[in-house]
């Protein structure tokens, strides 16, 4: 590994997704639960817990889309033209989410309700396994020709391992989802939410230990780093340690320690992924010399100079606005005149 | 339908349906900070009422803005990856600039113009109020940026073989500053004041007609009346200021705008029908030589005409020649309406005249035509190019994609848009319907 403008860049992007992850995934993770609960006033809390913040969660993917267009504009034309169909699909689950939100609470009828309740949980159910199915695709291989197009089909991307990738991060979001209620929720919603963490935690386990035995046995490239610097093992040792903690803070009552926990469980995830891809950000089967890396599909070196300054300036200014607006909503949600 | 028309179709059909909402937000998040600063400054209740019916309603347009924006930024990759290829060296930064510094202040400090009333002191709120509105400003900035680059291509060099020939930035500053770039900005900036101003005024000439929240409806009205006023004469600036650029950075398109075939001394149509085929415009009524008067500042100087132009690097003519007049006509109808306005307002009449106040609530269509109308005869003036003079739109698209797929999509999102166009109106009408809330003139229930 060298320590240039093109790793940085790839550190730098997968620091924006896993922002994305952490932030959106609880928001996506509260949508996919949505329909559990079947109280007008319970759903109203748990759109209301992610209301201030979903909105600017989601500014985490934008940004994430243009780093990447910009720093390696190759992935983002191979993989967004590729995966076509899959990327519409994204769009108008995302579309769906976000206007449920807001659209719901404008009439009290209950068909109304439920349109957009149902629209909000599938938008999120779905964004969530979409997401995970092209990270799995990215990390099994795609077929890539020698200029870079993708070769495969729509339903070569619906492969087995890919979808148990999808399912894994439609597990995670709803287990950091979960825990995002538990934090934001009092009484007895509060106390039905904990039983539903630990039901979250065993779906999402066994979702994760398929997926990491199957990726042991079918994807070997994504081990081989590992493999070669056996102190890396601390990673995935750590992420087991991160998530076997959660349902402990949950049992003594420390919610906030259990959500920084799943935090820390969907990085390390992300840092395996990352460690594993490294240097390549698509992976091409079955002609493996063809996979884009971080140099052959970049930006040039000015550009990505360029984009290091904006980034230098522009973070620490969106890590600032995001501490205050999560400090200023901080606490259990309570439902007011300017309420969805 | 080939792959080029169904993907240039799958482009207007998202951009024209997404340009309904971030006008608006530019436009309207200026007129909170208006409305909230009065309040500051006065304490009138009046002006918090006004605030909080406003911001709901800002709410509601954003989040629209919002869910038909992301599309625009993956159907880049999707539908024209060739071109982000091509271009993702130029206009990837301007992109990752516009996420980095604009939406991130916008959509961070929007939950606190909505939701934060009781957790935050009325100061902060209006910095919140102004962050808002400086984010919605900053987005338009980058952009606008990179569509101008488009127009008018500086600070970079091409390097490889075709067909795999890309650009990469020398110049950053120049790429910013393209020869377009300011005098599109400010044009896009008036359109969105426009937008946000007649649609205060629309809403509130509604109320005065219903006679419904009077004083609301008043004080709104001249908020909006002024902002207008001044929009609309800026906004002939800036265009007449575009145009001039036009005609130097892209003498096609200016060409196409009055359907000027041979170089020679230009005239200016009020209106006409543009016939290509013999080259000339019909039924036409023009200004002699006033073109290259507005131009150069000479009615004798030559404007360089079409007949340059071999005729596959021509823009399609008629379409651009009637969108640019209506958005003209329009544009100078808002000058005549706002300016009216103000003339009564000062005679003290500006309330009393039925028909007026009619006419202002049907004015919120106006800026929204003519923003639209704008854009297309600035886009597909630049055809047959997508990178004007560098590479060709045809030759941009995605080479994986087929027009089978893209017919799939642009059903999809004709389906989902005519819906959430439906909900719009119903949920944008139903909260006219209701109006400002009594309970926020109580401001004691509030914190100070």
């Amino acid at each position: 590994m060298v320590f240039d403008l093109n790793t940085i860049w790839f550190m730098l992007v997968g620091a924006l997704l896993t922002g994305y992850a952490i932030l959106d995934g609880f928001d996506l993770g509260v949508g996919a639960l949505h329909l559990f609960t079947k109280q007008d006033v319970e759903r109203r809390l748990f759109i209301n817990a992610i209301g201030p913040v979903w909105d600017g969660n989601e500014v985490w993917l934008v940004t994430g889309g243009g780093a990447l267009f910009a720093a390696f504009p190759e992935v983002y034309a191979t993989a967004f033209s590729g995966f076509y169909m899959a990327m519409i699909l994204i769009l108008f689950a995302l579309i769906f989410r976000a206007v449920a939100i807001e659209f719901r609470s404008k009439q009290p009828m209950h068909w109304w309700r439920q349109m957009w309740d149902v629209s909000f949980s599938a938008g999120s159910i779905v964004s969530s396994l979409l997401i995970g199915l092209a990270l799995g695709n990215i990390a099994l291989g795609i077929p890539l020709a020698g200029d870079h197009e993708f070769a495969g089909s729509f339903l070569g991307l619906l492969n087995p391992y890919a979808l148990l990738v999808g399912l894994t991060t439609v597990a995670l979001f709803m287990m950091h989802g979960a825990i995002y209620l538990v934090l934001k929720t009092e009484g007895d919603l509060h106390n039905n939410l904990r039983r539903w963490v630990n039901n979250a935690i065993i779906f999402f386990i066994i979702c994760y230990a398929a997926t990491t035995a199957a990726t042991l046995l079918y994807v070997p490239h994504m081990v081989e780093t590992i493999k070669q610097a056996p102190w890396l093992f601390v990673l995935p040792l750590l992420n087991a340690l991160a998530i076997a903690n959660i349902p402990r803070e949950i049992h003594h009552g420390h919610d906030m320690k259990a959500f920084l926990s799943s935090c820390a469980s969907i990085a390390a995830l992300l840092t395996l992924f990352g460690i594993g891809m490294y240097p390549d950000l698509i992976f091409s089967s079955p002609n493996p010399t063809n996979s884009l890396t971080i140099y052959s599909a970049a930006s040039s070196a000015k550009t990505l100079e360029i984009m290091l300054i904006i980034a230098a300036m522009g973070v620490p200014l969106v890590l600032a606005y995001t501490a205050s607006i999560y400090w200023i909503f901080r606490g259990k949600v309570k439902l007011d005149s300017s309420s969805y | 339908m080939d792959l080029l028309t169904l993907s240039r179709i799958q482009f207007g059909l998202t951009i024209g349906f997404h340009y309904i909402f971030p006008p608006l937000s530019v436009g309207l998040g200026l007129l909170l900070v208006f409305m909230e600063g009065l309040y500051l400054k006065t304490k009138n209740p009046l002006y918090h009422q006004m605030t909080r019916f406003w911001v709901k309603v800002f709410g509601l347009i954003f989040v629209l803005g919002v869910a038909t924006g992301i599309v625009m930024e993956f159907q880049f990759g999707t539908n024209w990856s060739t071109y982000s290829r091509y271009v993702g060296d130029v206009f990837g930064s301007a992109l990752a600039a516009e996420g980095i510094f604009a939406f991130f202040l916008e959509s961070g400090f929007l939950a606190i113009l909505l939701f934060g009333w009781d957790k935050v002191s009325r100061r902060m709120h209006f910095l919140a109020t102004i962050l808002v509105c400086a984010g919605a400003h900053f987005s338009a900035v980058w952009i606008v940026v990179a569509n101008s680059w488009q127009q008018t291509p500086a600070g970079y060099h091409l390097v490889g073989q075709a067909p795999n020939i890309r650009a990469e930035i020398v110049d950053f500053w120049q790429l910013v500053f393209n020869p377009s770039s300011i005098d599109r900005i400010w044009h896009v900036y008036m359109g969105a004041w426009q937008a946000g101003a007649f649609f205060v005024l629309s809403v509130s000439a509604f109320y005065i007609l219903r006679k419904k929240h009077i004083d609301f409806a008043k004080a709104s009205i001249k908020i909006a009346l002024l902002v207008a006023a001044a929009a609309s004469v800026l906004q002939l600036v800036s265009g007449h200021s575009s145009a001039v650029g036009a005609a130097e950075n892209q003498p096609a398109k200016m060409a196409a705008f009055e359907a000027h075939y041979n170089t020679e001394p230009a005239d200016l149509y009020l209106f006409g029908w543009v016939n290509n085929d013999q080259e000339k415009v019909q039924f036409g009524v023009r200004l002699p030589g006033m073109l290259s008067f507005l131009i150069y500042g000479n009615s004798q100087k030559p404007v360089t005409g079409l007949k340059e132009f071999k005729p596959e690097d021509r823009p399609p003519v008629n379409i651009i020649f009637q969108s640019y007049h209506a958005m003209v006509a329009i544009g100078v109808g808002l000058i005549l309406l706002a300016w009216l306005g103000l003339f009564l307002w000062w005679r003290n009449r500006l309330f009393s005249l039925r028909w007026l106040l009619w006419v202002f609530v049907f004015s919120v269509i106006g800026p929204q035509l003519a923003n639209q109308l704008g854009w297309l005869s600035a886009e597909v003036g630049r055809q047959p190019w997508i990178v004007y003079n560098l590479l060709r739109t045809s030759d941009g698209l995605s080479r994986v994609v087929t027009s089978g797929q893209v017919l799939t999509s642009i059903i999809l999102f004709s389906l989902i848009y005519l819906l959430l166009l439906i909900l719009f109106i119903y949920l944008l009408n139903d909260k006219i319907q209701h109006g400002p809330a009594a309970e926020d003139l109580d401001t004691a229930r509030h914190r100070a």
